[in-house]
């Protein structure tokens, strides 16, 4: 009368090794590809809200678009404010409202394209939800990320946002007519840019005034 | 506050990963590098609220941090940054941009348990 039931399951431990973000990472080389077979250069702009990514992109766009095509994609909370304010440069624009979401992931960028011959474009800009924190973890296929900082953000932001500064290829620091005024130091700036991620080039200007955006577009024009 | 959808994606990849192998999930083991982007008591706290409702409701993410390891030309070695705010080498002091590891986010194990009548309900198991 042994009617002893089957001897419990041991709990096991078993290997998984899966990246949590592959679903964003493989549609993101998807956009690489797909921007590269057409052609396309392809750079995102992160910073902290109000540090002058509309402004700065405005500029640009304006800037670039006698030579080439040029277009935007811009990411929003909720409004179309910026996306009407960089339909001024007279280029086509698209805006992605994110609603809760604090950061575009890569098939936003996908959505957003639907539609969109990229064989007719040359270099499209896409404008991150205003964050310096969330976008890190999202590759978006872009070949190269901007970070901005304002002057009125201080010289400290590269060490309190280690991570988004050491995913980017390059750093703007704007606003700098009124860097006086808030006695911004650009040296103590520039060494915690270099400290965060050393080698990456750093570019001062103010899109009010146009002061150092020439630099900057030498830079975009070379890469083109 | 990306730490939500990150934690979702975590239950959602735990998950198919528990209903291919059969049992329940106790413990999610993660490997968070320090340049991954995401909190840690963000992430755990996420969590919890990630899993109610589903099957891995009541299980516990174990998350193992990963220091940034870089490479640095002037020693031609590996080395473990002690602050992200620094990328200098420990050793000699030299700057370098070459990131070895430290970028993870990765699922790297499952715990799962197997109930008694769950068990006897698969006949042929002998362990
Ligand atoms: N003085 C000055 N103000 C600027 C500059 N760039 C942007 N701003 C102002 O800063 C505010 C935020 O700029 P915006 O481009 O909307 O920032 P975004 O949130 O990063 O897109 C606006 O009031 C802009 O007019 C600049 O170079 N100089
Ligand atoms: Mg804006
Ligand atoms: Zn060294």
């Amino acid at each position: 009368m042994n009617n002893t039931p089957h001897p419990p399951r041991l709990p096991r431990l078993i290997e998984v090794r899966k990246n949590v973000l592959k679903r964003n990472d493989l549609l993101a080389r998807k956009l690489r590809d797909r921007f590269r077979a057409a052609s396309v250069f392809v750079a995102s702009l992160v910073s902290s809200p109000g540090a002058g990514k509309t402004a700065f992109l405005e500029k640009t766009l304006t800037a670039l678009r006698a030579q080439c095509r040029v277009a935007a994609l811009v990411g929003d909370l909720a409004t179309d404010n910026d996306a009407a304010r960089l339909a001024r440069a007279e280029v086509p624009v698209r805006q992605i409202t994110t609603g809760t979401v604090c950061h575009l992931e890569a098939e936003m960028v996908e959505r957003a394209l639907d539609g969109w011959n990229l064989d007719e474009l040359d270099c499209l800009f896409i404008e991150n939800v205003g964050n310096l924190v969330c976008p890190s973890s999202y590759d978006l296929g872009e070949e190269m990320r901007l970070v901005l900082m304002s002057v009125t953000e201080g010289e400290d932001k590269p060490l309190k946002y280690p991570t988004i500064f050491n995913t980017a290829d390059v750093a703007i620091i704007t606003k700098i007519d009124l860097a006086a005024a808030v006695e911004f130091d650009l040296k103590s700036a520039r060494r915690n840019i270099q400290s965060v991620r050393p080698g990456m080039r750093v570019f001062e200007l103010s899109a009010k005034t146009g002061e150092g955006m020439d630099e900057w577009l030498r830079l975009l024009q070379s890469r083109l | 506050m990306h730490e939500l959808s990150i934690a979702l994606s975590i239950v959602e990849g735990a998950g198919e990963e528990a209903a291919r192998r059969g049992g329940k999930v106790s413990v999610v083991h993660l490997r968070l590098g320090q340049l991954s982007g995401v909190v840690k008591d963000a992430l755990l706290f996420s969590y919890d609220l990630a899993c109610e409702g589903t099957l891995l409701e009541g299980s516990r993410l174990m998350i193992e941090e990963e220091p940034v390891v870089v490479f640095c030309p002037e020693c031609a070695a590996e080395r473990a940054l002690a602050s992200i705010q620094s990328f200098r080498c420990p050793v000699c002091g030299a700057l370098t941009p070459d990131v070895v590891r430290g970028r993870e986010l990765e699922l790297v194990a499952l715990e799962l348990t197997y109930e008694q009548h769950a068990a006897s309900a698969t006949p042929a198991t002998t362990d």
